[in-house]
């Protein structure tokens, strides 16, 4: 069976014309896919790399079990818990994040997701300034001037480029790559950087003296130093100049810009960069998202609890404080008594202290395949790969909501995350609860 | 489920029913005659109207949540912890979902329309739309900036364009069309703006005038439920009303194929605006109630400010621009390809800034000087004017000369210099009130079994513990406003959802859209045209454009047989 118009449910990227092929259920072709998005179509037909058993710890060990036992356990550790912690997410289906909340809720929990560790601090911007931006086909269609900052999309999306960015032809843009121009800001000549036209190589973590060079000169100020940031002056001026004199420019920026020092006060420069920069022509920005649906979570959170991560609901109501209710802070406060662990690998991810308390705690993890956090779980629950083996609602980095296809069946017995939460929510309620479910979002 | 509501004093004016004392029989989900056997409810001493009709709010979808996403100090006001029935709920200009549905309901209303659905992210909108509870509900969708409409109106296709309107309403799963600043959203993709209703359009050849009655003739052609919905260009601009009444005459473009106007044209307090600097910033709104009052085929709703911080959010990005650098406040955008430019950007309206008083007073004046209520609907263009929790005030507003007077000696004395609502002594009635909150509504966007109470109708109803025999609301305005803020009795489909005040059931309504087809040929050339387009300028395939059925809560097709050929 030939499937066309596939989603990738791997990168924020979110390509949506995959070709894929199935016969007898497993993957025999992946047309148009990268590198790493083939790859996981590809993986899924690996089940002995896969999660196919729920498993509960006894004794020490992790053993088999039935299903009903594996989420009985689960319940019961959520349940008794105080303050459990709900973390992951970002490689999930917007249904399954809808129900994550509601259990969250229901709970009392923190709920948060790998945002606060990749763009938190851009959201954290956000609040400050806003956010200019557009859909990435605007781009494709309009952008003469195109800009990477801290990020290298050859190697974390590498179809961004061909897709949107650099090398297709746009409405406005009928040549393509020679209509634009590619400048790319890091603190190493990446692979990005190669084929760039202009490379700027900026002093590590100086970006927010560069962004204030560039400022300066969009508003007309004068650039008295030599160099900033390790930029010459000429440098600076002669960017700041294609900048202002662009028909549409971009800035794409990465982890590079949002996990180097400065943080949330880098973005929230650029934000005012490129408000500065739309005084003289149209200038947006894009955050570099990597997970394919982590912008579906703070989508679905903003919307249901008016907050696009770490929330706490202990107090019956959402209550949002980066710094206080993000995974990690309420780790290593050792705050939180159980934690729920969902598509995500914390353990391998997560400061030391975070992780020594994740150890100490019960701990529930759902995931498509073992990792470092299942090992340590003391309640193991296979699900199945959305964009694969089930359906789904994902966010595109810009926004774009799509929905995720299903072309082959999960292995037997395993769930996807949305029903795994649906039937968690059922057994923490319990049989007595008066709350009249709305609709359940099965899709 | 078989309810009476008895002894109530009831205001339905489309059927011409003005406070009669009567009882309201309801039989699964419907209006009925008559009913054996019913839960008897008693209404005596208390006002019944059918259910509230929302038709312009921003309630759901993308830019409702950047603005959620980008405030969050608007959400650690209006805090509602979860309750055995509700979840928890927050926010004020920006309600989340579960929110919305809770507050609409404990108002009276029943139905709800999102004001400006991009298609391309329709399914976000609908997402949202989907876990908003109480409502039955549905999207206007925005065409005004569309590439495939602008070009198929630029060569004279109005069929085609046509064939395309309807493709979209059935991919997005949208309501009516929606045209918003036509002309201006395609030039804010280059910074840019357009200022007249000539100034044409970069790159397509075509002026907003030409959209306009290009989509006029479109929607009557096609026979839509709604006519086309119209923000006119140069929203919030000092002198804007010429640019107003200039597309007033763009309604005449083609004879209504329904019982309805051709053109709404949507918060028009924003563009009823003179002078020619802020400092002589002035109403017009008497010119443009003048030319409501003498045309048939176009009604407007308000979109009034109320005092306080709120958030602005349209699907025109040159004007939210154009405010944020007048407020230095935080700014967000979102040009969407091929589509539109929806922005957005908090604002705060005081009662000692003149602009801000001036906009007030100009609300009222249009609800007061257009004579047929059902000319003149009333909206906040939540929230750009206001929350739309705000109602109340503004029905205790329109019933009493004497509250707008207290109000007045709050405000800035521009309002009295610059408007004449000082000078205006009419007062609603509970008929007028009925009729500029759910009947005109309905009338408007074709809904025939809303907005109404005789047998047939949906069985929506809100009931109000008010006396009309009793309370003079000229006098007792704040009586009024407390009690329109909580219904006695929230019922929709036949179901009691607001008891006292107090939210005791959470339902899912559900999503009208508008499933109009097209001679097939036609659909074959449309559809060899967005194959082309789709593969070359947009940034998704065709195939999964289209907004999937699931998504809806109870979804609700309008069919409509449009002999487009
Ligand atoms: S760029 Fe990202 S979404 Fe596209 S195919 Fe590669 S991994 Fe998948
Ligand atoms: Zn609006």
């Amino acid at each position: 069976m030939r499937y066309t118009d596939v989603i990738c449910s791997f990168c924020g990227t979110l390509c949506d014309d995959i070709e894929v092929v199935v016969e007898d259920n497993r993957i025999v072709d992946v047309k148009h896919a990268c590198r790493i998005g083939t790859a996981k179509f590809l993986s899924s037909n690996e089940l002995e790399h896969r999660l196919l058993k729920p498993m509960v710890r006894k004794n020490g060990k992790l053993v088999e079990t039935s299903l009903d036992e594996a989420l009985d356990r689960a319940a019961g550790i959520l349940k008794s818990a105080i303050k459990p912690l709900l973390y992951g997410w970002s490689s999930t289906s917007c249904e399954a994040q809808s129900a994550g909340i509601e259990l969250a809720e229901e709970l009392g929990g923190v709920i948060d997701a790998t945002v606060t560790v990749c763009h938190g601090p851009s959201v954290l911007a956000v609040h400050d300034a806003g956010y200019p931006g557009c859909t990435l086909g605007e781009v494709k269609n309009r952008a003469d001037l195109v800009i990477y900052w801290g990020s290298n999309p050859m190697h974390g999306h590498p179809r961004h480029l061909s897709r949107y960015s650099i090398f297709p032809r746009g409405y406005f843009r009928e040549r393509g790559q020679s209509d634009r121009e590619l400048v790319v800001v890091d603190v190493r000549k990446t692979d990005t950087a190669k084929i760039a036209n202009r490379f700027i190589k900026v002093n590590y973590g100086e970006d927010y003296e560069l962004i204030s060079a560039l400022r300066k000169v969009v508003n007309g100020g004068e650039l008295r130093e030599e160099s900033v940031a390790g930029v010459p002056r000429k440098e600076i001026i002669e960017l700041a100049e294609k900048m202002m004199n662009c028909q549409f420019g971009v800035l794409f920026f990465g982890m590079g810009l949002t996990q180097s020092y400065g943080r949330h006060r880098n973005i929230d420069n650029a934000i005012c960069l490129v408000r500065d920069l739309n005084v003289h022509t149209k200038f947006v920005m894009q955050p570099m998202r990597g997970h394919y649906n982590v912008v579906g979570f703070s989508e679905v959170l903003g919307w249901q609890a008016g907050f696009p991560y770490a929330v706490d609901f202990g107090r019956g109501f959402a209550w949002y404080n980066p710094g206080e209710t993000t995974a990690n802070d309420v780790l290593q406060r050792g705050e939180c008594d159980a934690a729920l662990v969902i598509a995500s690998d914390p353990v391998s991810h997560f400061p030391r202290k975070s992780v020594e308390h994740l150890a100490k705690i019960p701990l529930v993890a759902i995931d498509i395949h073992p990792t470092p956090t299942t090992q340590i779980a003391d309640v193991v629950i296979p699900s199945a790969i959305a964009g694969i083996e089930v359906e789904g609602t994902a966010y595109r980095m810009d926004s774009v909501p799509l929905r995720l296809r299903k072309i082959k069946e999960p292995p037997e017995g395993v769930l996807s995350d949305e029903e795994i939460m649906r039937r968690l929510l059922a057994r923490v309620r319990g049989a007595e609860s008066g709350v009249q479910e709305l609709e359940v979002r099965a899709r | 489920m078989k309810l009476i509501l008895k002894n109530g004093f009831v205001y339905d004016p489309i059927n011409g029913i003005n406070g009669e004392r009567m009882d309201i029989c309801i039989q699964d989900g419907k209006i009925v005659e008559d009913v054996e056997n019913g839960r008897i409810i008693d209404c005596s001493g208390k006002l019944i109207m059918p259910g509230g009709v929302e038709i312009h709010s921003h309630i759901a979808g993308g830019k409702v949540n950047t603005g959620r996403i980008m405030r969050p100090e608007d959400h650690i006001k209006n805090v509602f912890p979860k309750t055995g029935v509700t979840r928890a709920a927050n926010g004020y200009s920006t309600p989340s979902t579960f929110l919305t549905g809770y507050l609409y309901s404990k108002l009276g209303y029943t139905c709800a329309f999102t004001a400006a659905m991009p298609p391309l992210m329709a399914r976000h909108t609908h997402e949202e739309l989907h876990d908003i509870p109480m409502l039955d509900k549905g999207a206007l969708t925005l065409m005004g900036n569309n590439w495939f409409v602008m070009r198929y109106l630029k060569r004279g296709d109005v069929e085609l364009a046509a064939a395309f309107a309807a493709w979209l309403l059935r991919a997005a799963k949208g309501y009516a069309i929606k045209v918003v600043n036509p002309g201006g959203g395609e030039a804010w993709g280059w910074g840019r703006d357009v200022r007249s209703l000539d100034d044409p359009v970069p790159h397509f050849d075509i002026t907003p005038r030409e959209i306009i009655s290009g989509l006029v003739k479109v929607n009557e052609m096609l026979s839509l439920p709604h006519s086309i919905h119209l923000h006119a260009n140069n929203l919030g601009r000092v002198g804007n009303y010429v640019t107003t009444l200039e597309t007033m005459e763009l309604a005449d473009g083609a004879k209504p194929a329904r019982e309805r106007q051709t053109v709404q044209l949507t918060h028009v307090q924003f563009h009823s605006y003179g002078g020619d600097s802020w400092r002589t910033f002035a109403s017009e709104a008497e010119s443009i109630a003048k030319a409501v009052n003498s045309k048939d085929n176009v009604i407007v709703d308000i979109g009034q400010v109320v005092f306080g911080d709120t958030t602005t959010m349209t699907a025109d990005g040159p004007m939210e621009y154009y405010l944020s650098s007048l407020t230095g406040l935080k700014w967000s955008n979102r040009n969407i390809e091929l589509e539109t430019s929806p922005g957005v950007t908090p604002f705060i309206y005081s009662k000692h800034s003149p602009v801000s008083s001036v906009q007030w007073a100009v609300g009222l004046e249009l609800a007061l000087h257009i004579k047929d209520p059902f000319n003149v609907l009333l909206t906040t263009d939540h929230p750009n004017g206001a929350p739309f929790f705000k109602y109340p005030t503004i029905i205790a507003w329109l019933m009493s000369a004497k509250y707008r007077e207290e109000t007045m000696k709050e405000v800035h004395r521009a309002a009295q210099r610059n408007t004449t609502l000082a000078t205006i002594d009419r007062e609603y009635d509970f008929y007028e009130i009925a009729t500029v909150t759910r009947a005109g509504q309905a009338k408007s966007l074709g809904l025939e079994e809303k907005g109404h109470l005789g047998p047939g109708a949906d069985a929506d109803v809100a009931v109000y513990d008010i006396n009309p025999e009793e309370v003079d609301p000229g006098r007792d305005y704040r009586l009024i406003e407390e009690k329109f803020a909580r219904t006695s009795y929230t019922i929709k489909s036949g179901e009691v959802l607001v008891k006292d005040g107090e939210i005791v059931r959470v339902v899912n309504g559900r999503t009208l859209y508008v499933d109009a087809q097209v001679d097939e040929s036609l659909e074959r050339e449309l559809m060899r045209d967005l194959d082309y387009y789709f593969k070359r300028f947009y940034s998704v395939n065709l195939a999964n454009y289209p907004v999937q059925e699931v998504y809806l809560t109870n979804p609700t097709p309008i069919k409509v047989e449009t002999g487009v050929r």
